[in-house]
């Protein structure tokens, strides 16, 4: 019972945490601050995909863990490409 | 033996929720590119990496169920978070971002004035090799 409610509460501090990369996302000068912050924000999701594992107890989520990292990051690399260079696959001549 | 998975579990899920909440607190809270990356990168990662560990001795300790999925997932995170924040980092500095008012060196600046200037030459030769 207090295992559950342990959960719950990491659950509402990572909702916490997403809602304030989300207020950089909207405020953020720059693009790399909103870069940056969707980055934490996938990161904060895997958390919570592993917490929600825990607290339903099945182990169906974790290849959802790694396909939001390796997604988190190619958007990561491909946004810094962009906002870098202007293009995000070069064309050779 | 299945409560103390539990009690293992519960206190690495509560730190890593907390360690990414003051990640999101810094990246609210500090005043430049450069410095909300540090704080993002460096402690969201130490906070996934918690929750992820808990996640694993949870389900190792209560039912004997060793997941090398997560084990790779841990990996993965450990590996590409700090690289997504350089590479982040680069492109901000290059497409000249400032930064914050209270910083008092930028050893950088000179390096890159230096190359821009390469850069221009070089164009400048191919230009002429062109017309020539």
């Amino acid at each position: 019972m207090i295992f559950e409610t342990v959960l719950i509460t990491a659950l509402c501090i990572l909702m916490l945490a997403i809602l304030a990369n989300l207020y950089r996302i909207v405020k953020g000068p720059s693009s790399a601050d909103r870069v940056q912050a969707l980055d934490s924000v996938g990161i904060n999701l895997i958390a919570s995909t592993a917490v929600f594992s825990v607290l339903l107890h099945t182990h169906a989520f974790f290849d959802l863990i790694l396909l939001i990292g390796i997604l988190s990051f190619i958007g990561t690399v491909a946004f810094a490409r962009f906002i870098e260079r202007g293009v995000v696959i070069e064309r050779k001549r | 033996m299945n409560a103390s998975g539990e009690v293992i579990g519960a206190i690495l899920i509560l730190i890593g929720a907390i360690f990414s909440l003051i990640s999101a607190i810094g990246n609210v809270r500090l005043p430049d590119v450069y410095t909300r990356s540090h704080a993002a990168s460096k402690s969201s990662t130490l906070g996934v990496l918690c929750a992820l560990v808990g996640t694993l001795l949870y389900f190792l300790i209560s039912d004997g169920f060793f997941s090398i999925r997560l084990i790779l997932g841990i990996f993965f995170v450990f590996l590409t978070a700090p690289v997504a924040a350089h590479v982040i980092c680069r492109a901000a500095y290059r497409s000249q971002v400032p930064l914050a008012e209270q910083s008092v060196q930028d050893e950088l600046k000179d390096y890159y004035m230096e190359n821009e200037i390469f850069e221009v030459e070089d164009k400048v030769e191919l230009v002429n090799d062109q017309v020539k």
